[in-house]
């Protein structure tokens, strides 16, 4: 069998095993739409733009975009009492492409009503758990790095694992010293970077590389300021975002959160994610009305926590493949 | 030429930076989940040939090099000057031996090469594989020496100096491994 038939039956097989492992949990599958009004309001997201001609040919177009994750429509749903939910669809993200990055990618998210972050966490190792025994002997690989999955999974938090990594305290740390572990890393940092932009490149090129090396690690309690839609929590440490990340081999698989649920907050988060589009030079993203109606309606968003898990990057460590466009049936025109 | 985004940074890819022009042996693209983005390039420098690390933000835009290859048959040189002709325009060029490396000591008329321009200036110079030289200078040769290991300088029509065997006389044409400088084997002519 070639090499392509073997990773085409191994994909097939994990979305059906994936369904199955939801179904028994009693989640009810859903599909949200592709193009939408608002693709998510993200200071570095950007949506595909697509352009609708609804009158046909000859009529005005209007702009919409595809969506760069489900999130916004399943919490809708979630708003109408529908329950715990689960969705493997395409995501749609502009300007990423590389070897752990495609435009296109597919995204398995969920959703469990009543549940906490940890409980969140507790499901993703179990469903990681499970499909690693079944399509790659319990132990996934990247570019030579391994994360044997049969036993528990580390759990740190992202103080810990700048701290352990990068010798670095991300929420007191100045941009000189951040400069200076960034350069001893042997990463050079562009002249204009911002601190943030420092802390994603500390996070990216030195700290990832080296999480979920020998078992796979989430990391918790990020900074307040990188909440998106995740509740911030009072800690011991200051105000921490209840938001989580599963690490294996490097790779970053999935980001859940404890969802945020007060609709005023959901306005001030996004217009804080707009405004720093808008000092990036970006347009601001359209915010989603409908969205927000139903999170001030009676009853509003249930207490939940949701995870997105990128299906393509759990399938590579499955298969050991170097770059995502192994895993996806063909790769995305980008050239 | 265009500026060139993150998505055209691949391994083979000339980029001019600060001045100088570099090939990219290796390029990452590096975004955490919702924070910004970099391409991290790792690139050689034409010049030089000293590798380093770059970091640009995935927004940079970074100039294409201007850097091409031309088939040029060598035609002779006056001094530190060298004469060729570029094969599809039949233009003379001159690169002064500076440029050429260690090129120019195995060098012979009409041979063809590669040439590498950036910006119109030659920095270096391709050769075939193996280049046939007539000696031009050795002490005499020992009949019958062909003891292993034995050898003695000898300078070849070029200029440059080569170790051969001892039984190789003055007017000899020997075949050179051009890109170690070592002698092959005598060729008769």
């Amino acid at each position: 069998m070639t090499e392509r038939l073997h990773r085409l039956r191994v994909r097939a097989r994990v979305l059906a095993d994936v369904r199955r492992f939801f179904e028994a949990t009693g989640s009810l599958e859903v599909e949200t739409p592709a193009i939408v009004a608002c693709p998510g309001v993200d200071a570095h997201l950007d949506g595909v733009p697509v352009e609708l001609r609804p009158g046909g040919r000859g009529s005005d177009p209007i702009r919409r975009a595809l969506v760069t994750s489900p999130e916004l429509h399943m919490k809708r749903l979630l708003c109408e009492g529908v329950g715990s939910i689960h969705q493997i669809g395409k995501a749609w993200r502009d300007g990423e492409v590389g070897d752990l990055h495609e435009p296109e990618f597919t995204m398995l998210e969920w959703y469990r009503v009543d549940a906490d972050a940890d409980e969140l966490m507790d499901d993703t190792e179990r469903l990681v758990r499970e499909l690693a025994a079944e399509h790659a002997g319990a132990v996934l690989r990247f570019r030579g790095r391994e994360a044997p999955t049969a036993g528990p999974f580390r759990r740190v938090t992202f103080a810990e694992a700048f701290d352990e990594h990068a010798g670095i305290d991300p929420f007191e740390d100045d941009e000189r010293r951040m400069g200076r572990m960034l350069r001893a890393a042997g990463v050079r940092p562009p002249r204009t970077a911002t601190r943030d932009e420092m802390l994603d490149l500390l996070l990216g090129a030195v700290v990832a590389p080296k999480l979920g090396v020998g078992v796979p690690v989430f990391v918790t309690d990020w900074p307040k300021g990188r909440a998106s839609l995740a509740r911030v929590v009072p800690g011991p440490d200051g105000d921490r975002a209840a938001r989580f990340e599963l690490f294996a081999c490097g790779v970053e698989l999935c980001n859940g959160y404890w969802e945020l649920t007060d609709p005023d907050e959901h306005r001030a988060r996004f217009a804080a994610e707009n405004a720093a589009r808008e000092a990036a030079g970006a347009a601001p993203s359209p915010a989603d009305d409908e969205l927000l109606a139903a999170l001030d309606a009676a009853g509003g968003l249930p207490p939940c926590s949701g995870n997105a898990l990128g299906l393509d990057r759990l399938l590579m460590l499955l298969l050991d493949a170097e770059s995502i466009r192994e895993v996806r049936t063909f790769p995305c025109p980008v050239r | 030429m265009a500026m060139l985004s993150h998505v055209d940074l691949r391994k083979g890819v000339k980029v001019e930076i600060d001045g100088q022009p570099w090939v990219i042996i290796d390029a990452d693209f590096v975004k955490p989940g919702k924070g910004s983005a970099f391409t991290r390039v790792r690139i050689r420098n034409f010049l030089t040939g000293n590798t380093i690390e770059r970091t640009f933000k995935a927004s940079d835009k970074v100039s294409p090099a201007d850097v091409e290859q031309k088939s040029c048959q060598y035609l002779y040189n006056e001094g530190e000057d060298f004469h060729f002709m570029d094969n599809e325009t039949y233009d003379q060029i001159m690169i002064p031996k500076e440029n050429l490396g260690d090129s120019w000591k195995w060098m012979a008329e009409n041979m063809e090469t590669q040439v590498l321009f950036w910006k119109g200036r030659a920095l270096s110079c391709d050769l075939p594989k193996a280049v046939v030289l007539q000696i031009t200078q050795c002490d005499p040769g020992e009949r019958g020496n062909t003891a292993q290991g034995a050898s003695k300088p000898a300078t070849v029509s070029t200029g440059a100096t080569v170790n051969v065997p001892l039984f190789i006389n003055e007017g000899d044409w020997i075949k050179i491994d051009t890109s170690s400088g070592k002698y092959s084997e005598r060729v008769n002519k």
